[in-house]
């Protein structure tokens, strides 16, 4: 159920994975990027804890906009405007709505709208698509979300830092997909999502 | 010489950003060119809030905007959607582009010959 009081731990659980994962996620963006996913996240996921300890948002679009309006100003990679416009919009979304795949839909229109992304060009939008998808149809697994990460492997990078290798994209697990991985599946850990 | 444009300089490397801006200013000395380069811990990236900041601190009311990578492109897209300017963001190559727009300000070009000179450098 989306509330308040999950998706505060949600975010609470996604802060954790990103601290935790920090070296791994930019040693995968070294392989096909800038190096700098994990560190860039971590960035924001420190300025989150502060700004959520700070504004302590009581509803959840708040909750949800500061999350991202603080993505948006402290995370510095492209992951920060594109996670940020997620959460912003998914605060909009949540003001009319507590349904989470509407809620999860506006998301990701956030995501494609800043980024211009579509599925199959080995982005963070790879994630979104097919999770979102099960979110509708109350199919989402944990191993789903592994199964739809793995997919970005086989990819050729066609937007964003990865596009300029090329073909030499191929073969690699795309790091914003590997990132909004976690924020799926600390959305299940948190309740957020129940079937 | 108007007073009416400002150029934007947006890239991933603030002395990328600062860089072009000196090398600008050597054929546009009455142009108004502002640079916003690298994250605020003068890391390498770019930030929404030190975009707005440039952005808000023109006197111009229209900003042309120029950017190097498509990160940089976004937080000038988030930047431009809060701010109360007119600013029109080219998709070019960001040296020559913004060199050739600040020139032709300088020689009091309109703005429809600069951009037709910009559709040329094209490149994303």
């Amino acid at each position: 159920m989306l509330t308040q009081e999950t998706a505060r731990k949600w975010i609470d659980l996604f802060i954790e994975q990103i601290l935790e994962n920090k070296a791994y996620l930019s040693e995968l963006d070294t392989a096909i990027g800038d190096g700098d996913h994990g560190n860039n996240l971590a960035r924001g996921a420190n300025a989150l804890t502060e700004a959520l300890q700070t504004k302590n948002p009581e509803t959840l679009p708040e909750l949800l906009k500061v999350t991202g309006m603080t993505l948006v100003s402290k995370v510095g990679g492209a992951s920060g405007p594109l996670l940020g416009s997620a959460f912003i919009s998914m605060a909009k979304a949540s003001q009319d709505s507590d349904d989470l795949a509407t809620v999860l839909e506006s998301g990701l229109e956030g995501i494609q709208k800043r980024g211009k992304a579509v599925a199959g060009e080995k982005t963070m939008v790879d994630e979104w698509v097919p999770v979102v998808e099960a979110v509708k149809s109350k199919t989402l697994t944990s191993a789903f979300i592994d199964e739809t990460v793995e997919k970005t492997i086989d990819m050729k990078a066609t937007k964003g830092r990865a596009s300029y290798l090329g073909d030499r994209s191929i073969g690699h697990i795309d790091p914003g997909a590997m990132s909004s991985s976690y924020l799926f599946k600390t959305m299940m850990e948190a309740g957020v999502y129940d079937e | 010489m108007s007073k009416e444009y400002g150029v934007l300089l947006v890239s991933h490397v603030t002395e990328i950003a600062d860089g072009l801006a000196k090398l600008i200013s050597e054929v546009a000395k009455d142009v108004t060119v502002k640079s916003a380069g690298g994250t605020p811990e003068g890391g390498i990236g770019t930030s929404f809030d030190r975009i707005e900041e440039a952005l808000s601190s023109f006197e111009e009311e229209t900003v042309l905007a120029f950017y190097d990578l498509g990160s940089a492109k976004m937080n000038l897209e988030l930047a431009i959607e809060t701010s109360d300017k007119t600013v029109n963001l080219y998709d070019t190559a960001l040296i020559e582009s913004a060199y050739t727009a600040a020139a032709l300000l300088q020689a009091e070009a309109p703005l429809d010959a600069i951009e037709e000179q910009l559709a040329s450098l094209k490149i994303k």
